[in-house]
This record gives C-alpha cells, sequence and structure tokens, in this order.
C-alpha cells in the first residue's frame, strides 16, 4: 500500500508538459549515529502544488522539510530543486556544495520557522528589508520600499516601524513570512509555522498562507492544522517513524486510507480537538 | 588635612586625569578589536584559530597586567622595535582588555537563540553578514552590562603604567606628593576622581541599556 501510494499515484494537479519537478526527492535517508530519522523518502512536488506534511512528533518530517534546503544535512539518496541537486557536487563520489553555491540555491527557496526567528535589533521593515539589500544588493532605499509593499501584502504596513517585541506572534509570523516573500523565491518551506501561536492568532497566519497558495506558490508545509491540510494541500505526506506511510491527495489520506497509523493518528487529532 | 593642598594640585590632576581616560580609551577601543576578532576567529576560524585564540586568552588573563606592561616595555626594544612609554601602555591594555572582551562576546553568542543565524542562512546571507548584520549586534547589546564592567576595571587597572613613566592620575599624584608631602591629601584627591569617572561610565553603561532596551 505504501509502495504504491508514494510513487504511482499521478498527482491529480500535475502539469503533465512540465518536465521538471519544484522539488524531487528520490530516496533519502538520515541518521544521527545509529538512529534513522529518515529512511528511503520519496516525493515529488510539482510547481503550484501545496504539500503537506503530517505525522506524531519524532516522524521525521521537520527533518526531512530541513533537509530541502540543507539546513540539515542529509546522508542517503538524492533531492533537486527544480533539477539542481541540493547539498552536493553532480561528481561521483559526491562532494558537499560550497557555501557560495549553497547560497545561490537556498536564494530561491524561503522558509518560515516555528520561532518565527524574526531579528529582535531590527524593526518589521528591516527585517523584510535586510535580506534585499545583503543577498539581492538593492539599495537601501529600493528594499525599504520593496519590504514596505510586502508588509502591505501580509496586512501589516502599519506595524512597519514597530519591533518585533511589540508585535503578537501571530504578526511577527506575518512579517516573517513578508521576509521570505520579498525575496520571490520559488518555493517556500513552512515549519509549523503555527505551532508556537496561541490559538486566536492561528487564523490570520493560515489566511496569509491560503492567499500565497491561491497566487500560485509553491509550498511544502509540515503542519499540524489538519484542516489547513485537508482544505488547502494537493497533496499530503502521513510519515511516521522516518518513512512516508501514506501519500495522496487529502481526500486519500484523511479519509480513504487503509493504514492504521493514519487511522490511529487521525483518531488521536480529533479527540484533542473536541472538547 | 589641608584642603587648600588640593586645590592647587587641582589643574595637575585633571591633567593627569585626562590622560588616564584618553589612554583607557584607546586600550578599549583596541581591546574591542581584538576581543571580537579573536571571538570570531575561535567560533568559526577552525581548530588552529581555535587554538591560538585559546593560548591568547590564557596568557593575557594569566598573567598579571603589571608583569605583561613591564614585558612589552623592556621586551620589544631587545628585539629593535623601540617603543614608547604611551604605546606600550596603551598596547598591553588593548591585549589584555581584548582577552577579557573575546570571553565576554563568546558568552553573548551562545546566548544568541540559533534560529536567529538559521533564518539568515536561509535566505542566503554569506557569512561575513551573518556575523556583522545579525550576530554581533545581538551578541553587543547582550554584552553591554559586562563591557562596562569591563570598561570601568581597564580605567582602574590603567593605573598600573605609572610604573612605565606614563604622566597619568596615579603617576602625577605620586610626584605631587612626593614635592610637597601631603600624599593623603593628594590621593584621596585622585581617589575621587577615578571615582567620578567610573560613576560618569556606570551612568553612561545604564543609559545605552535603557536605549538598547527600547529596541
Amino acid at each position: 500500500m505504501t509502495a504504491v501510494s508514494q510513487t504511482a499515484t499521478p498527482p491529480r494537479t500535475m502539469v503533465q508538459g512540465d518536465a521538471v519537478p519544484m522539488v524531487s526527492i528520490r530516496g533519502v535517508g538520515k541518521s544521527f549515529g545509529t538512529n534513522e530519522v529518515l529512511r528511503d523518502i520519496d516525493l515529488t512536488v510539482n510547481k503550484s502544488e501545496v504539500v503537506c506534511l503530517i505525522g506524531p512528533s519524532g516522524s521525521g518530517k521537520s527533518t526531512l522539510l530541513r533537509c530541502i534546503n540543507f539546513l540539515e544535512v542529509y546522508d542517503r539518496g538524492e533531492i533537486r530543486i527544480e533539477g539542481t541537486l541540493v547539498g552536493y557536487t553532480e561528481d561521483t563520489p559526491r562532494r558537499r556544495l560550497s557555501n557560495r553555491d549553497l547560497r545561490s540555491l537556498r536564494r530561491n527557496v524561503g522558509m518560515v520557522f516555528q520561532q518565527f526567528n524574526l531579528w529582535p535589533h531590527m524593526t518589521a521593515l528591516e527585517n523584510v528589508a535586510e535580506a534585499l539589500v545583503q543577498v539581492r544588493g538593492m539599495d537601501k532605499a529600493s528594499a525599504a520600499s520593496h519590504a514596505g509593499r510586502m508588509l502591505d501584502r501580509v496586512g501589516l504596513a502599519a506595524k512597519a516601524d514597530a519591533y518585533p517585541a511589540r508585535l503578537s506572534g501571530g504578526q511577527q509570523q506575518r512579517v516573517a513570512i513578508a521576509r521570505v516573500i520579498a525575496m520571490e523565491p520559488h518555493l517556500m518551506l513552512f515549519d509549523e509555522p503555527t505551532s508556537a501561536l496561541d490559538p486566536e492568532l492561528v487564523g490570520e497566519v493560515l489566511q496569509v498562507m491560503r492567499d500565497l497558495a491561491a497566487d500560485g506558490m509553491t509550498m511544502v508545509v509540515v503542519t499540524h492544522e489538519m484542516g489547513f491540510a485537508a482544505n488547502v494541500a494537493d497533496k499530503v505526506a502521513f510519515l511516521d517513524r522516518g518513512r512516508i506511510a501514506a501519500f495522496g491527495t487529502p481526500r486519500e489520506v484523511f479519509h480513504e486510507s487503509t493504514e492504521p497509523r493514519v487511522q490511529q493518528f487521525l483518531q488521536t487529532y480529533h479527540e484533542r480537538n473536541s472538547f | 588635612m589641608k584642603f587648600s593642598v588640593i586645590i592647587d594640585a587641582l589643574p595637575y590632576l585633571l591633567g593627569a586625569a585626562v590622560t588616564t581616560i584618553w589612554v583607557s580609551l584607546l586600550g578599549v577601543l583596541l581591546g574591542q578589536v581584538f576581543g571580537v576578532v579573536v571571538c570570531v576567529a575561535r567560533q568559526s576560524g577552525g581548530r588552529a584559530a581555535d587554538m591560538a585564540g585559546g593560548v591568547y586568552v590564557s596568557f593575557f588573563r594569566g598573567v598579571p597586567l603589571l608583569i605583561q606592561l613591564l614585558l612589552i616595555y623592556y621586551m620589544l626594544p631587545l628585539i629593535g622595535i623601540d617603543v614608547p612609554p604611551l604605546v606600550a601602555s596603551v598596547a598591553a591594555l588593548g591585549l589584555a582588555s581584548g582577552a577579557y572582551v573575546s570571553e565576554i562576546y563568546r558568552g553573548a553568542l551562545n546566548a544568541v537563540p540559533h534560529g536567529q543565524s538559521e533564518a539568515a542562512l536561509a535566505l542566503g546571507f554569506p557569512a561575513q553578514s551573518i556575523w556583522t548584520r545579525i550576530l554581533l549586534p545581538q551578541a553587543f547589546r547582550i554584552s553591554v552590562p559586562a563591557l562596562v564592567n569591563e570598561l570601568i576595571l581597564l580605567l582602574k587597572a590603567s593605573s598600573l603604567i605609572s610604573v612605565v613613566g606614563v604622566a597619568e592620575l596615579t603617576r602625577t599624584s605620586q610626584t605631587i606628593s612626593a614635592s610637597n608631602y601631603r600624599p593623603l591629601e593628594i590621593y584621596l584627591a585622585a581617589g575621587l576622581i577615578y571615582l567620578a569617572i567610573n560613576g560618569a561610565l556606570a551612568l553612561f553603561g545604564t543609559l545605552v541599556e535603557r536605549r538598547l532596551q527600547q529596541a
């Protein structure tokens, strides 16, 4: 069952003529010492798709996400973004990519973190403008005006001069998203973007993410928000103990999967979220 | 006690205090440079750089400043470098201070959450920008109280440079009291001047801290 759902199911929204997928993960494995945290992962993300990674904590979903932009080093298999091998040279035996090449790859891949990771010594506007100056080489004035437009896009134009400490968690996460989209990434990675938020602040962040998805952004999202996965994702991958145990459309994973671990996970989720 | 002695000596003492202040200031600036360079080298320059930095820190923290000063003052001429007392003094203060400052920054850098540089890495920042724009500014903020403390210690330690003949506050006090035989009044005055300078430094530190907290 797992093998079939991982590889053989043609993605529903895949544009057939579009040869190079945005992300292609083949046989990826990773170990911390003797602990195998990722085993033989295969996953394809096509352009403009939203793929949610769900599963119990410790299942390896965050580690997999962090391998995509090489914040985490994978040991086996290969990950390609728009055809380019992530983290290694194409030689055999492969060598680690130079920092310069890694940087040019990361420029096109944005990441949103659970803890926001805004820089506390910069205002919201400066947080968004900084990478434009340091990475894209824009002059300060145009970086600031571009950053202003990005804050406007996430509904925070009024908070441009506020320091992160003066913003709510939801606002901080929206600034973090603005910081990423300002770089015009081809792909965005979300590592549990709402897990550190008070429940009443989750909605505003998910709304921004829905808008991005509607604009055609390619997104890989590690999340515990099953509602978001069910309504926004094109594909859902359920990870368990370092493997993809189920993969398919939200309907296939949430309603039609016979995989007992998926059913158990969803059962626990429903019990926890009902009063 | 004869306070008129202090009044007479005050212009000389204050003039010497100015020397104390700017020698200390140069020492602190040099110490900041050494401190940051050593700290960054130890964190990101590989094992050799870490070990060299470790030796530097152990030596300048472990050997008394007075001995360091005399070593610099008497040893450099032996290898053909003639150092004026002022230069030797500033160098000794800077080297010693750098050892402490590098440890202050090391502690502060450890207090900056890992996610801070990770966010910059994920955006494609060059390593140099991560240091100059993300890590060091935050480490500096965290270090302000410790740096002010270091500044005050250094200003007091600058009294040691009197031994190589620099006419700073302590040396000038010795000279004056040797000629007017009023050591108590003169040293009391010198002590109060040190106290006033350090009081001002502490106040300055508090203001900087408060300013940074608003951000």
